[in-house]
């Protein structure tokens, strides 16, 4: 049995369906991909057919988000990342590329733009850090110049995850340096645009399915009716984004913790030395014990916080902070000791284990580093505490 | 054309989880997942992509009882338009005949121009069902279709896969084949049609609702009688040669050569 978390039927249909897609599809090529560092195009294609691209999207706009746009995300990108991360990022850093659309967006953007999102004809992407910002995002250097009724981009994005084989992008850029922070405005830019080009790709520890690429600008001009909300408000959305999409992490952490746990359990109770499976020492069950503990907690953290954001009332900066941290640590953690649990046999490329421990650092990462998000927790802590209220 | 299409499947037990009863030789049903006939989700899927290409609609129907409806729901799922339940105490007992008379006149009834059926069912595996309803309904068939090249107006072509080779025939429409997996990768449940699978109500079928006469279905309508039932003995091991690759060799040579076959 699993645990009660009052799913709809709809979303229990939606983890069906992506488990099924995860099993049948992902996990049989996620070896393959990860050793050829290649854009899973052929698996991205069943994801769209099965129509979880949209779940995260108002119905309005083609989409199945209803009342539960992230809950719904989580629901899937758990499912898709517990056969492989790398795969299930293609879909996830769409959503971090959508999000901002769907949150600030005008009417006329989201129908332009998110129909084919939520078909799957198109990848989306998030472009906010730089070479020299990174933790730091009011330190970016791309800058957007108006002329008449468009704006001429300049600057280099780093680190873009489906860069490249994303259509559409939501692009950070200082549209006055003088006001600082309040001087970054959010455009989407669409791939083809002249002056848009992509450079270095990135050969990377882990999530080597994900395409990971430089954008480049070079006096890419941009139509005005492309900016997301007014001038000057750029931070603020990346920070709306942050807060529903930090729980998208938290559950592709969550799924490659479920995942190395599962492989963790079947190899214990098959690998046998002394005469006995290995599970049947306390020293190694406590272990495993432990281990899925973590991941369920995990979970009950990433679910609660999805429907908190979903919610949609204050600012849920918090608890979206606590839910990636905490998961990504915990897949760290789980994915280490399901090596651990695997011996020498962890240690080898031949065996699926190593590839988790690999794939789920990088959720430790990325979305800020989780040094970042206990920042976070700890500045809300404080605030709270100061003003008496909660944030 | 527009094509109707109409596909048969059968919900059988998932034979990788089927155990045998050795002491009574029947099959343990009980706790067995109940999936489509695999060769089943073959002819839908082809189903479906012909309807998605040429146009049309494609109905699936099952003879079963009551709980085959899930098998039903699944091949919504996978985009069929339609499902028919054809179930009635009297079809109780039906061997492949009246099996395949009962299921030709449901599917002279829903009115179609093609007729999809597995190759075979992985529990009865007789591979008659089909063949007996294009006899039933006086249709030409090709049956182990891995291919099919063209639909024209009035026929298609068909790549049938056979023990020796491939032959390409044309089939005249309206006609019935029966599939083989090699015809296609069948797709898996999309969001979409799981929903629609959920809220679909099926259209059910009855004997009376049927033009047949009461001898001919079910039992009565069985000529087949099942004498026993039971597992055949299982084959004797064969004979391992071990040692040095030539001297087994050696060893083969000489009692192949004891028994006349070389
Ligand atoms: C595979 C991959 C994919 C990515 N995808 C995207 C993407 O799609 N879009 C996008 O915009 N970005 C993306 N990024 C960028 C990612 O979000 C940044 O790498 C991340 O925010 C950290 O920035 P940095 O790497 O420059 O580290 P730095 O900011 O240089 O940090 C270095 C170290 O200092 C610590 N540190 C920094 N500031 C503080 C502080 N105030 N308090 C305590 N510790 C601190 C950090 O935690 C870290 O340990 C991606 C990165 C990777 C590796
Ligand atoms: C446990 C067991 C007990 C049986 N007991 C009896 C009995 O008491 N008396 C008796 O006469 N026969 C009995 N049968 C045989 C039974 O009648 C056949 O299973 C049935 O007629 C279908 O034949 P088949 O399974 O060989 O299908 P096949 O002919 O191998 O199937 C070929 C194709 O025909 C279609 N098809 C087959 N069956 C159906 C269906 N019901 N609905 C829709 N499409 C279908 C499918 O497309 C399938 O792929 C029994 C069979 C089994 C497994």
């Amino acid at each position: 049995m699993e645990l009660d978390y009052g799913l709809t039927e709809e979303q229990l249909m939606m983890r069906d369906v992506a488990r099924e897609l995860a099993d049948k599809k992902i996990r049989p090529v996620a070896a393959e991909y990860d050793e050829k560092n290649t854009f899973p195009w052929e698996v991205f294609k069943e994801i769209a057919a099965s129509d979880l691209c949209g779940v995260y999207i108002p119905d309005e706009y083609g989409g199945a988000g209803g009342k539960t746009p992230i809950m719904n995300m989580c629901i899937v990108v758990e499912e898709l990342s517990k056969a492989c991360a790398g795969i299930s990022l293609s879909f996830a850093a769409t959503g971090l590329g959508t999000i901002p659309i769907i949150l600030h967006g005008s009417d006329e953007q989201k129908k332009k733009y998110l129909p084919d999102i939520a078909s799957g004809k198109k990848i989306a992407a998030f472009a906010i850090t730089e070479a020299n910002a990174g933790s730091d995002a009011s330190a970016i250097e791309t800058v957007a110049k108006k002329d008449g009724d468009s704006y001429i981009l300049n600057g280099t994005k780093q680190w873009i995850s489906n860069g490249e084989v994303a259509e559409t992008y939501t692009v950070f850029a200082m549209t006055d340096k003088t006001k600082g922070a309040r001087g970054a405005s959010a455009f989407i830019v669409e791939k083809g645009t002249p002056g848009f080009t992509f450079g270095k790709k990135e050969d990377k520890m882990g999530i080597r399915a994900s395409s990971t690429r430089e954008l480049v600008f070079q006096d890419c001009r941009v139509p005005a009716a492309n900016m997301l909300g007014k001038p000057g408000r750029g931070f603020m959305i990346a920070m709306d984004t942050f807060n529903a999409s930090r729980p998208g992490v938290a559950a592709q952490a969550v799924g490659i913790a479920a995942g190395a746990l599962d492989l963790a359990v079947k190899y214990a109770c098959t690998r046998k030395q002394f005469g006995k499976p290995v599970m049947a020492n306390q020293g190694l069950g406590f272990l495993l014990a432990d281990m899925a503990m973590k991941v369920e907690a995990a979970r009950a953290l990433t679910y609660a916080t999805a429907r908190t954001v979903d919610k949609g009332e204050g600012r849920p900066t918090k608890y979206s902070a606590m839910a990636k941290c905490f998961a990504s640590d915990t897949a760290m953690q789980v994915a280490t000791d399901a090596v651990q649990v695997y011996g020498g046999y962890g240690y080898m490329r031949e065996y699926p284990i190593e590839k988790y421990m690999r794939d789920a650092k990088i959720t430790q990462i990325y979305e800020g580093t989780n040094q970042i998000q206990r920042d976070e927790i700890a500045k809300a802590l404080m605030k709270e505490a100061v003003s008496g209220k909660d944030d | 054309m527009a094509l109707r299409i109409v596909v048969c499947i059968k919900q059988v037990p998932d034979t990788t989880e089927v155990r045998m009863d050795p002491v009574k030789g029947t099959l343990i049903r009980e706790g067995v997942v109940s999936i489509v006939n695999p060769f089943d989700s073959y002819a839908v899927e082809e189903g479906v992509r012909l309807k998605e290409k040429h146009g049309g609609t494609c109905t699936v129907v099952t003879m079963g009882p009551p709980q085959a409806e899930q098998a039903l729901r699944d091949c919504i799922s996978v985009g069929a338009d339609e499902a028919y339940l054809v179930s009635d105490r009297a079809f109780a007992g039906s061997d492949t005949w009246a099996t395949s008379l009962t299921l030709a006149a449901a599917i002279r009834k829903i009115g179609f121009d093609l007729i999809i059926c597995g190759k075979q069912a992985i529990d009865g595996d007789t591979a008659q069902v089909g063949p007996g309803i294009a006899v039933h309904l006086d249709l030409p068939q090709a049956t182990y279709a891995r291919k099919i090249r063209e639909v024209g107006e009035k026929s298609m072509i068909i790549e049938r896969l056979l023990e020796e080779g491939v032959e390409t025939m044309e089939m005249p429409l309206p006609g019935l084949i029966t599939v083989v997996k090699e015809i296609n990768e069948p797709r898996l449940p999309s969001l979409k049609g799981k929903m629609r699978a959920k809220k679909y109500e099926l259209k059910k079928l009855t004997a009376a609702d049927l033009d047949l006469q009461p001898g001919k279905l079910g039992l009565d309508g069985s000529p087949t009688r099942v004498m026993k039932i039971f597992a055949p003995p299982p084959r004797a091991g064969g004979e391992v040669f071990k040692g040095e690759a030539d001297q087994c060799a050696d060893k083969l040579v000489a009692v192949l050569a004891k028994n006349g076959v070389v």
